[in-house]
């Protein structure tokens, strides 16, 4: 059913989304980190789209145009504003240096595709592959949002991992739109809430370095 | 084997339909609390209620056993209950103290503080202790004992303003959920892989040897601790006194007794069978329980807190038999081991009886002096008339003395322990003469013990001037413990009445009985073989009245008439204060001596001053409680520790929960992976 063709492209863009998430890690500019998550979500959206030409599925189409909408334009776009109107510090200061955390990163790879590939044996080899690609991006956010100081980095990681998370939904065949539609505007919710929050710390701290939030609550790092 | 009846199940509606009864009446007692007629509409349904229930269970011991179905709690399993002959007699038990406490409280529930704490959770505590006896599942099972378990938490906690209750209340919800946990484990290994939780499928089951002696240890730890068998007792002495006194006649003398109503029923009937050291373990418990827990009475001086503990002694007592009859029956000795669990089970009904009696009790001196303090009680044999009178027959009771009732049960389990003491497996040949040597010195010390109890609180002038101005409590009180009293007394006259009706139970469990003792001419007990031994309580009961009544005539009749009022113990002492008589520590200081020296570390420092010096001598007597010291104490420290330790998790960063987070993922990834 699947001929070869389909099947690389399938897997080329879900490697090239896995490839986004690594670059994430060697970023150490906020308005570079952003713009690697805007192309992560294209790589998304066209990752999505082929899945909605392969499965004959139109309404993936319209989860395609959403993340390309979403996730590629308005959010990077309203990041960047962030990142200009609270003229914020564009380095990211990271907690693990650069080297260990591509280590780690490579790590996570390796360790989503040993548990990922034998429990998937059943499903077909698009999804199994793409399942076992969306978990290291799941991973890597993850990666990122715990190595980052910055709000603003750690949101771009909350970000990626729900790039994952689209991606390993929209390889299983049989995903509603209705719930394609609702992760994506929960996505944005989120975001909206942790922009305000965002905003919120920075008139009251004067950083959005989330490690302020931790001094005022009168702890020790 | 009577008639079936026409509709087999009716006594098992019957019966459910007054638990319900009890629930609903825990419902109006919660919007009537407050109302004048709340204390007699509460107590008084209660008392019909168990009347009730207490028939039902004695016809359930003659009816073959009934199941019952309804579609409650879990959807799709619905809840299971069954009646027989074992649940019957628990069901008389419990409600025969329900009953009698009920009467109890209608008198005793006037002084009550704070009735919205007590009504509404009463008749719940009642309705559960019944459900359990009835569920014939592992979840309607637990699901009633949890039950019974918060009822008798929040009744515990009705004078929650001493600072002590509180710390009761909470030593308490902590051994109450351990031996949930507990019960809920052995059930799960009970039940086996399959998970069928109903008892009739882990009747059928027979588990292997260890997965069955695990199942049984676990079951005895969780109805242990419940039942107070040492060292799980710790919460005992402190709970049962705390309650008002109706609740701690409930929970001394019933609650225990649905324990052992657990552990008969796990070990007796859902259990194929367990190994045999399995019955070593439970008789040593048994005999060290029964001897610690009389001596931590003797040292006690509240008259509530030494009741509790000697109800420490009693559920060893208790369990020594059961211990014999699981080793008896693991000989393959169907007739010693019937002999040993009817007498074990007639214990259980015995001290129902006087547990309940002796509770009520020093609830009536509480109420008409306002302490519990041996030390500042004294002389109301001549004020309270009838509570004394009746007191001192559960005191003899309690002590074994003949006629009455509980001589018998320890008399029988003596026979049983005397019928054997030659069992192959190393373990008896140790256990069984040491568990005899500790049942005889348990009841000699019991026996000091409520000599104390009565001696210091009813005889000897008054301490206070609350006991000087004591008062006897109501006619409600006096009812109930009166008719304990006499059954205390009737069951020791004609105990194979008892005998016979445990037949059945015996019969079910053990698939033989004792014989009728209801045949043997001039109700004679005679256990085994006429020519072993016998006992006849009326001959007894018959022997002791005409001996004391010529004594008591023959003094009447040749003593001097000139009744003479003089000064008591003039000889020395011109300035007579009631301080200068035996207090309840001076009379156990003797045994403390002898026993609590090693045993409990009690030790008395005497400061006198120098001549010269007005200060008082002074005497200090410590006692610690190695239990408490060896085995709670470290536990309780290492819990703190950790989790001051773990205190640290709740102030982290954002940043590092998301790491722990993380690191938890990858961990279980890791684990997943490795695993594959």
């Amino acid at each position: 059913m699947m001929g070869g063709f389909a099947f690389d492209v399938a897997h080329t863009l879900a490697g090239l989304l896995v490839l986004a998430s690594l670059t994430m890690l060697y970023q150490n500019r906020l308005v570079a980190l952003i713009n690697v998550l805007a192309a992560q979500s294209v790589i998304l959206s066209a990752s999505v789209a082929w899945q909605a030409h392969l499965q004959d599925a139109p309404d993936l189409f319209i989860t395609a145009a959403i993340a390309l909408g979403f996730k590629a334009v308005f959010i990077p776009w309203a990041l960047r504003r962030i990142v200009v109107r609270l003229g914020l510090h564009r380095e990211i200061e990271t907690v693990v240096g650069i080297g260990p955390t591509m280590l780690a990163g490579m790590g996570l790879i390796a360790l989503s595709m040993e548990v990922m590939l034998p429990v998937t044996s059943q499903v077909d080899p698009v999804a199994r592959q793409d399942i076992a690609l969306a978990l290291s991006v799941v991973l890597i956010g993850l990666l990122v949002m715990v190595t980052r100081r910055n709000a603003v980095s750690q949101v771009v990681g909350f970000l990626s991992i729900d790039n994952g998370i689209s991606l390993a939904a929209t390889g299983a065949r049989g995903m509603p739109l209705v719930v394609e539609i609702s992760v994506a505007f929960s996505v944005l919710v989120a975001f909206i809430v942790i922009g305000i929050f965002l905003f919120r710390i920075r008139e009251r701290f004067d950083t959005v370095d989330s490690g302020a939030l931790d001094a005022f609550r009168g702890d020790r790092r | 084997m009577p008639a079936v009846p026409s509709h087999p199940t009716l006594l098992a509606e019957l019966v459910l339909l007054a638990i319900a009864a009890l629930l609903a009446t825990g419902l109006a007692g919660a919007v009537r609390a407050r109302a004048r007629d709340g204390r007699v509409l509460v107590y008084g349904a209660c008392l019909v209620l168990c009347v009730l229930l207490a028939l039902a269970g004695l016809a359930a011991l003659a009816v073959p056993p009934t199941g019952l179905s309804l579609p409650l709690f879990l959807p799709w399993v619905g809840a299971r209950f069954r009646l027989d002959p074992l649940a019957g007699f628990f069901l008389f038990v419990v409600n025969l103290g329900g009953a009698a406490a009920s009467l109890y409280a209608l008198g005793y529930g006037r002084h009550t503080a704070e009735p919205e704490r007590v009504l509404p959770f009463y008749p719940v505590f009642l309705a559960a202790m019944n459900l359990v006896l009835v569920a014939a599942d592992a979840f309607g099972f637990l699901f009633a004992w949890e039950l019974m378990s918060v009822a008798s938490w929040a009744l515990v906690l009705a004078h929650h303003h001493e600072p002590r209750t509180r710390r009761a209340g909470v030593l308490y919800l902590l051994m109450a959920t351990l031996s949930g946990l507990t019960l809920l484990l052995g059930f799960g290994l009970l039940a086996g892989p399959a998970g069928d939780y109903s008892f009739a499928a882990m009747r059928a089951a027979h588990p292997s040897g260890w997965i069955a002696a695990l199942a049984l240890m676990l079951v005895l730890f969780g109805a242990g601790a419940k039942a107070g068998l040492v060292p799980l007792h710790v919460w005992l002495p402190e709970a049962h006194p705390a309650a008002p006194s109706h609740v701690s006649a409930l929970m001394s003398g019933v609650m225990t007794k649905v324990a052992v109503y657990a552990f008969v029923r796990v070990a007796f009937d859902l259990l194929g069978a367990p190994p045999w050291w399995s019955a070593v373990v439970v008789l040593a418990l048994g005999g060290g329980t029964a001897v610690l827990g009389v001596l931590y009475a003797l040292m006690e001086s509240d008259l509530k807190r030494l009741l509790a503990y000697s109800t420490v002694e009693n559920i060893g007592i208790i369990f020594l038999g059961l211990g014999l009859a699981m080793a008896f029956r693991a000989d393959g000795d169907a007739i010693g081991a019937a002999l040993a669990l009817t007498a074990a089970l007639l214990h259980v009904f015995n001290h129902a009886l006087f547990k309940s009696l002796l509770f009520m009790g020093a609830g009536a001196v509480q109420t008409a002096t306002g302490t519990r303090d041996l030390n500042r009680l004294g002389g109301l044999i001549h004020r309270m008339r009838v509570t004394s009178f009746v007191f001192l027959i559960g005191c003899a009771a309690i002590s074994g003395l003949p006629p009455l009732n509980g001589f018998v049960s320890e008399w029988l389990i003596f026979q049983a322990i005397l019928l054997h003491p030659d069992l192959p497996q190393w373990g008896f040949k140790v256990m069984l003469p040491a568990d005899g040597a500790l049942l005889a010195l348990a009841a000699a010390l019991a026996a000091a013990c409520f000599v104390k109890a009565f001696g210091i609180a009813f005889l000897g002038r008054p301490r206070s001037d609350a006991a000087a101005a004591a008062r006897e409590v109501d006619g409600f009180s006096r009812a109930a413990m009166a008719g304990l009293a006499a059954l205390c007394l009737l069951a020791g006259i004609f105990p194979g009445v008892v005998i016979d009706a445990l037949a059945p139970v015996a019969h079910l469990l053990l698939g033989t009985r004792l014989p009728a003792q209801l045949a043997v001419p001039w109700v004679s007990v005679v256990p085994v073989a006429a020519a072993r031994s016998s006992y006849n309580g009326l001959l007894i009961f018959l022997f002791v009245a005409a001996a004391s009544g010529i004594t008591v005539a023959a003094i009447h009749r040749f003593a001097s008439h000139a009744l003479r009022r003089a000064p008591a113990w003039d000889c020395g002492f011109p300035n007579a204060d009631p301080i200068t008589q035996y207090t309840a520590d001076s009379f156990a200081q003797p045994i403390r001596r002898v026993f609590a020296a090693s045993l409990f570390g009690a030790h008395e420092d005497v400061t006198v001053p120098p001549p010269g010096d007005t200060a008082p001598a002074r005497i200090v007597k410590t006692i610690r409680d190695p239990i408490w010291d060896w085995g709670y104490a470290p536990v309780a420290e290492w819990v703190e520790r950790t989790s001051l330790t773990l205190n640290r998790l709740q102030f982290l960063t954002i940043r590092r929960y998301l790491g722990f987070v993380f690191a938890a993922l990858v961990v279980l990834l890791l684990a997943l992976a490795l695993w594959q």
